[in-house]
Formats: C-alpha cells, sequence, structure tokens
C-alpha cells in the first residue's frame, strides 16, 4: 500500500476497534473518554500545532458544543440529533466570531484575547445560571442521551460512537493537513510574511483554521454532553483551555494522531498518579518538564524525527 | 571589455518562456520606512520587460527596504510604485504576488518543515497555477527534481536557493525581486543563479537584483543602479562599467 499514513492510521483505528472488545470496563469508559477528549484536542491541534496559533481560550469552544446540545436538550425536549448539531453550529459559529476579532492580534496578545473571550464565556455560564445551572451543572438524563435510536448511556454504544467520531475527525484531519490548504496553514506557521510574499491572506487562512478548530471543539463538546451525561461550569475553565495544549504538546504538535496520544498518555498519567498521591499536577508538571528536557516535539514529534524521511510518510 | 555573457541553453530558455506575460515596475519618488525611521527618501528608478536593473550600495543603504516596499510589506507613506501602469503601492501585502511580482528574500527563508515538492505546491496554488509550471520550474532546476521529498531545511545552502526562486518562479512573474540571491554560494551555485537569471532575462521577465559581487552585477545586469542614503544615486548601462569603475568604489566600497 502506498499511502502509508493511512495505513499508520487505520492500524490505530483497529487498534481501538479491538481494544472494545478486550478491555476491562473501566478502561473501555476511560479510553471512550480519551477518544472524545481527542477530538477536541485535534481541533486545537489544527489551530496550534498545524497553524501556529497559541489560544489559551479553547474552552470556549469546547463549552459552546457541550451547552449548545445539553441546553436543547433538557430546556426546549430537542432529541440528540438536532441538539448534536445545535453543539456543532454554536461553536463554529462562535470561532468564527472570535476569530474575527483575536485575530487581529498575534503572538502573545493573541493569547491573552483568546484567554479573555474564554474566561467572559466562563462567567456568562455563571451568570445565566437559571438556565445552564452554575457550578452544577446540567445532568442530562438516560432517556434524553440517544441519538438515532441508539442509547449514548449505554457503555458498549458509547465506545463505538466514541469511536466513530474520533476516525470521522482522525481521516478528516489527515485529509487537510495533505490538502494545499495543509500545506498554506504549515507555511502560515513557519512564517506568515513569507506565506503573504507568495500571496496568501494571513487574516483569511487563519481564520478558517481557527473556524475549522472550532468546529472540531464544538463536535467534542456535543459529544460529551450527549454521552456522558454532564455539562458544567468546570468544563469551560481555563484548564479546559490549557489541558488541550498539554494533550498537544505531549503527543506531538503537528502530527495528526499525536493529540490522542498525548490525551492517552496524560490521562492515565493522572489516573495512576492519583493512586499515589493528591498532588496529580505535580506528576504532570514533572511529565512535561521531562517533555521538554527530552522530546520538545511530543512523543509522534520525536518518533518521526527519528524516523527521517519515513517518519514524514507515516507520521504527517 | 564587456564581460563574456555564454549563450543561452534551449531547454532552459524555453522553460522560462512558457507562461510568460509582460511586466514593468516604475517606482516614483517613493518614501518608506521603519516606524520613525525613514530609509527610502523620494527613491524613484524602472525597469522594463526582459531588462535587468541591478542595485549595488552599502548596508543600510535601503536596497532591502526598497524591495519591501514595493512588496507592500512596509507602507509607501509617499509616492507611488506602478506596474504595467496600475498603482500596486497601496495594494495589501498578499495582492502584489497575485498581480506578478516576486519576491526572493535574503538568507533564502523556505518554509522549512516541507517538502521541495510541498514549498513548489504554496507556491503554485496563489494564482492558481499548476502541473505546466511545476514542470517548467524543475526543468530550470533538474537538482530539485532530484530532490522533491526532501524537507527543504536539510538542503545545501545553494539547493535552497534554487528552490527560494523556482518557489518565486511558480507565481509566473512579470517582475522578479532577488535579494543577494548568491550570498554564501560556492562558485558553481553562483554561476547556475547567474545563468538563470539571464535566462528569465531572455523571456522577457523584468528583473530587479540586489547583489554585492561586482563580477555577478557586470555579468548579469543590463544597467546598474548605486543606491545611497535612501536614493539611486547612480545608473550607468552594465556595459560601459568595469570592476575598477571609481562607481564602485563610491558607492559599495569594493
Amino acid at each position: 500500500m502506498r499511502d502509508r499514513a493511512l495505513l499508520s492510521h487505520l492500524g490505530l483505528v483497529a487498534v481501538l476497534m479491538a481494544a472494545h472488545w478486550m478491555l476491562p470496563a473501566y478502561h473501555h469508559d476511560a479510553v471512550a473518554k480519551v477518544l472524545v477528549l481527542s477530538v477536541y484536542a485535534m481541533g486545537y491541534n489544527i489551530a496550534f500545532g498545524y497553524t501556529g496559533m497559541l489560544s489559551l481560550g479553547h474552552a470556549l469552544f469546547f463549552a459552546a458544543g457541550l451547552y449548545g446540545a445539553a441546553m436543547p436538550l433538557t430546556l426546549w425536549g430537542w432529541t440528540g440529533g438536532p441538539a448534536l448539531a445545535a453543539g456543532l453550529v454554536a461553536a463554529t459559529v462562535l470561532a468564527a466570531a472570535v476569530g474575527l476579532l483575536a485575530l487581529r492580534t498575534r503572538g502573545v496578545s493573541f493569547m491573552i484575547v483568546t484567554l479573555m473571550f474564554a474566561q467572559a464565556g466562563y462567567l456568562t455560564i455563571l451568570y445565566l445560571g437559571r438556565w445552564t445551572r452554575g457550578d452544577e451543572g446540567i445532568v442530562i438524563a438516560q432517556p434524553l442521551r440517544r441519538i438515532m435510536g441508539l442509547d449514548l448511556s449505554d457503555g458498549a454504544t458509547r465506545y463505538l460512537a466514541a469511536l466513530l467520531l474520533f476516525v470521522l475527525g482522525l481521516l478528516a484531519c489527515l485529509h487537510l493537513v495533505r490538502s494545499p490548504f495543509g500545506r498554506v496553514m504549515v507555511a502560515m506557521r513557519e512564517n506568515e510574511e513569507r506565506a503573504r510574499m507568495l500571496g496568501y491572506n494571513p487574516f483569511t487562512v487563519k481564520l478558517a483554521a481557527l473556524t475549522l478548530s472550532g468546529l472540531y471543539s464544538g463536535a467534542a463538546g456535543a459529544a460529551y454532553a450527549l454521552m456522558f451525561g454532564y455539562a458544567g461550569a468546570s468544563l469551560a475553565g481555563v484548564q479546559y483551555s490549557i489541558l488541550p495544549m498539554l494533550w498537544v504538546l505531549l503527543g506531538g504538535a503537528g502530527t495528526v494522531a499525536g493529540p490522542f496520544l498525548g490525551c492517552l498518555l496524560m490521562f492515565y498519567l493522572i489516573d495512576y498518579a492519583s493512586v499515589i498521591t493528591s498532588a496529580t499536577l505535580l506528576v504532570v508538571g514533572v511529565a512535561l518538564v521531562a517533555l521538554v528536557l527530552f522530546a520538545p516535539k511530543g512523543a509522534l514529534g520525536a518518533l518521526r524525527d527519528r524516523l527521517g524521511k519515513e517518519g514524514r510518510a507515516w507520521l504527517p | 571589455m564587456p564581460p563574456f555573457r555564454p549563450p543561452i541553453s534551449g531547454g532552459r530558455h524555453e522553460a522560462c518562456r512558457a507562461g510568460r506575460e509582460a511586466g514593468m515596475l516604475k517606482v516614483s519618488a517613493i518614501h518608506a520606512g521603519y516606524g520613525p525611521v525613514q530609509v527610502l527618501s523620494g527613491l524613484s528608478l524602472e525597469v522594463s520587460e526582459g531588462e535587468v536593473l541591478c542595485l549595488m550600495g552599502r548596508n543600510g543603504a535601503g536596497k532591502t527596504t526598497l524591495l519591501r516596499a514595493i512588496m507592500g510589506l512596509i507602507p509607501v507613506t509617499d509616492g507611488e510604485v506602478m506596474l504595467d501602469g496600475e498603482a500596486i503601492s497601496r495594494l495589501p501585502a498578499h495582492e502584489v504576488p497575485k498581480r506578478g511580482v516576486g519576491l526572493v528574500p535574503q538568507g533564502r527563508r523556505l518554509f522549512g518543515d516541507l517538502t521541495v515538492a510541498e514549498n513548489l505546491e504554496v507556491g503554485l496554488m496563489t494564482r492558481g497555477r499548476g502541473a505546466r509550471v511545476r514542470e517548467h520550474v524543475l526543468t530550470l532546476f533538474p537538482r530539485l527534481r532530484e530532490r522533491l521529498g526532501q524537507v527543504s531545511r536539510t538542503l545545501s545552502g545553494g539547493e535552497q536557493q534554487m528552490l527560494a526562486i523556482a518557489r518565486a518562479l511558480c507565481l509566473e512573474p512579470k517582475v522578479l525581486l532577488l535579494d543577494e540571491p548568491t550570498e554564501g554560494l560556492q562558485p558553481s551555485m553562483i554561476a547556475l543563479i547567474r545563468d538563470t537569471v539571464r535566462d528569465l532575462k531572455a523571456t522577457g521577465v523584468a528583473t530587479i537584483l540586489i547583489e554585492q559581487r561586482v563580477d555577478v552585477a557586470l555579468s548579469v545586469a543590463d544597467r546598474i543602479g548605486f543606491v545611497s542614503a535612501g536614493k539611486v544615486a547612480e545608473v550607468a548601462e552594465a556595459t560601459a562599467l568595469t570592476v575598477a569603475a571609481p562607481q564602485f568604489q563610491t558607492y559599495v566600497g569594493v
């Protein structure tokens, strides 16, 4: 098979499919959650890893998907499908709107502006507690968590639905980064001025990438609400803006499968660390310091570099 | 004695000719700089179709600033840049390449994480150019064809320069701006760059070449403009100059 990148990513999908039958219940649920959050990380990777936009406000888009799906379900009696679509639309539109304003800035200013937008969103969720239930959050009853007749509160169905979402996100991302637009995204990350000298408008390219990133984040948020039955303000906080950045850095920024690997590693790092100590963030901090020292391009980034030309073919 | 100019080889020549459009650039008394620092003070010049205008001058004279101003990368505060009769100095920077002006910046400045093929692809997409132009560019630089899958930051200095020029040519420019393309290259690479400039000239591309090497300037340029204190202080026909001409001592310090 000539398309080694497609082969390697289909291999990952096959492993995850096999895991469905092999994993014990606890890990089955954990990996389902990782799959959904990986889609969020993939969205972050499109903005940061491929286009070079270091955002600290992606929790806003994740929360837009989350509440965009949860509120129609619980307040207005919508069914799962339309609620999922509402979450996607909410996050995508919000990402485009934020991009129109935030992309007038660059670098550190862009980080601060996106952080401010996310904090404004977080405070809005708390302020509108009558509908969002503030800190307490919205718990979505099991009968509402259905889509096309499938009960997403069922562990096996949830895993397969999460895997389907992940596969769609993974293959779409693989296609994107190998498309002409994907090259332009990387060109923009490498140097905006150089790209401009070749006739590309950085604002337009970055706005398109951020909007797409918002779509991914929203898809993950909406799916999270439906699959795990909860939409809370804690998921819109600054921590959920920083986490996807850490997942991407750990797995390998600018690699398609890196966000999944980073998310999986960090999930289990925190999980196992919590058995030993309550200071799990300290363990995460040590892991990140080690990463910066020994593999600054992340796990898959380092592997890709080590494999040379073959690495680029297998791990775009 | 005028410098020796070897004949242009057919294949490279034809490759350059394909798809080219005629063009002319006129810079009229422009002022530009960086914030409060005024670098160009009423600089004027003109380059015609198929002409190579070489600009020489000391560091800080304003040569690179001129190219950045033409490309719209810094604002022109006064004066005008005209391309084929159209004012381009108030256009957004990303519109200038689409009008047919290509820049090969100093220091190559490739997209280092992209392969040779991907760098060319990024250049080709702007004006919707495809396989035909790519093929022509690879005919000009056969060595790049052998390196298509190689990440550009791993190329040698000469190959990087070839790729930088090739990427600019993907735009099928009417006017090509080259900022010290021979800097830091070995003699064989310099000869290749020189041949390429000649070939482009033969196909009608108007070229502004910033160059510090007198021998290169004399061998490819039609005219040489000496830039000093943000203006073109003097312009001379290249055939009227020799290596020992006093202008080189006065304006370049060699």
